[in-house]
């Protein structure tokens, strides 16, 4: 299988990725690590007559956790899976890196990437939600911080304008009390969440006093549950309490109903898996005190 | 058409390539390095890893001109001298192949599994080795052989035991 011919640029800044994104309008498609992007092209499920690779440009790689957390965008799953730093500072994420794909697609595959993507089944997207990250973007009026919360607006569409390069994800380290866990209940041949919850839980004196839930792999995009989020402020994060609380996450939900799982299942998966993410959360909370 | 430049197996080639070549095809079809297969074509077998600066990737889902002035190893670069790789020698002793398609992109899998961890558990291997399917062995002697080759490479001057 072969993709449909195309021009191809690899520009070394992120002013000149703009700038052909500027030129080529929708004709054209940025490409990262292509592990999603490539395989839709070779299915010409995709044709876009132009590819800007932005991995070429330095300032889009790499990691820091110095104060915030940033991770560029063009960083491999592999450069965040084996990061020291990011282990210490926000642990579910590597963790949940290390589910995807294989060897082989996390060795190519980046966070803005799949980000940008807005695949219904990637995992990244719950969890950076979880995280309460911001997605910095640049485009030709200049760069702008995008809560993660409202990036994902429906099934592979973000809020991101046309002419935006996504550059890096930014988030704050976890603190005293605070925990966060991805659970995933993986496709055993492709790999994919057919549901993935993650989860992030702050306790203060023993109280839940902040907690953010997010479901990928079971509806359009990835979102926060808020019902869940509120049931289990205040509470004592119980088993009993949080038993509660995941008992409504697909309450309201638009789920997906396809041949691997269907409605109903998928809907009683998301409030399993929203219990053991809420409870691997706590109890990381209350380590971590 | 662009031209571009790989290091491929320790030799410098350049040659010009229409963009939506991928890497597997130009690998193949015109530096004639048939070692590296193509199996299912959608990143899912295995069959194509080659090591792009390094690291294994699936040729079958990069584009040739993305691997410009990349370091590539494929199978046919991975014994030296003459002398077998013990990744190599480890699929023939334990028998890790049958009809031996899967083969060249199993072993360099391996080869990243290895030098990402060099004392792997079976469950690692296995874990490692997830990108790669294989029809015939039913994986056992796979595992096998890439313990062999774990032994051997960390004690490289002297034979691995027999498992």
């Amino acid at each position: 299988m072969i993709p449909c011919p195309f021009e191809y640029y690899a520009p070394t800044t992120v002013a000149e990725a703009i700038e052909l994104l500027e030129r080529f309008g929708d004709e054209a498609r940025i490409l990262a690590g292509g592990h999603s992007l490539l395989p839709a092209m070779k299915l010409r499920l995709a044709a876009p007559a132009v590819l800007i690779d932005i991995t070429r440009i330095a300032e889009l790689r790499g990691i820091s956790t110095e104060g915030m957390v940033r991770i560029g965008a063009t960083t491999t799953w592999s450069e965040i899976e084996g990061h020291a730093g990011l282990r210490r500072a926000v642990p579910a994420l590597p963790e949940a890196v290390s589910l995807i794909g294989d060897l082989q697609v996390r060795n190519r595959g980046t966070l803005g990437g799949a980000l940008a993507h807005a695949d219904p089944a990637a995992d990244a997207p719950a969890v950076v939600l979880a995280l309460d990250a911001r997605i910095e973007a640049r485009g030709p009026t200049g760069e702008r911080s995008i809560p993660v919360d409202g990036f994902f607006t429906d099934m592979l569409t973000t809020a991101l304008q046309p002419a935006e390069v996504l550059t890096a994800v930014v988030m704050s380290p976890l603190g005293a009390g605070e925990g966060a866990a991805y659970v995933k209940y993986r496709h055993p041949a492709s790999g994919y969440a057919i549901v993935g919850v993650a989860a992030y839980v702050k306790l203060t004196d023993g109280q839940v006093s902040a907690c953010r839930l997010a479901v990928t792999g079971a509806g359009p995009m990835a979102v926060r549950r808020s019902g869940v989020e509120h049931a289990l402020l205040g509470t004592d994060g119980s088993s009993a309490a949080i038993a509660a609380a995941a008992a409504i996450a697909s309450e309201g939900m638009d789920i997906l109903d396809d041949l691997h799982a269907g409605e109903e299942y998928r809907r009683a998966m998301v409030n399993v898996h929203a219990r053991r993410a809420l409870a691997a959360a706590v109890e990381r909370a209350r380590s971590r005190i | 058409m662009p031209v571009i430049s790989l290091t491929v197996n320790g030799k410098t080639c350049i040659g010009e390539v229409e963009p939506r070549t991928l890497l597997v095809h130009y690998l193949r079809e015109q530096l004639n390095l048939t070692g590296t297969h193509i199996g299912c074509d959608t990143s899912q077998c295995g069959a194509c890893v080659v090591h792009l600066n390094g690291a294994s990737v699936k040729a079958c889902t990069v584009l040739a001109v993305q691997a410009d002035g990349a370091t590539i190893t494929t199978i046919e670069g991975l014994a030296q001298n003459g002398q077998l790789h013990p990744l190599q020698e480890g699929f023939w002793q334990q028998h890790g192949l049958q009809c031996g398609f899967c083969t060249p992109g199993m072993i360099m899998a391996a080869a990243d599994l290895l030098q990402r961890n060099p004392h792997p558990t079976d469950e690692a291997i296995r874990r490692g080795l997830e990108g790669n399917l294989c029809r015939c062995t039913g994986y056992e002697n796979i595992v096998r052989a890439v313990r062999y080759a774990a032994e051997k490479l960390r004690a490289p001057t002297g034979a691995a035991s027999e498992v």
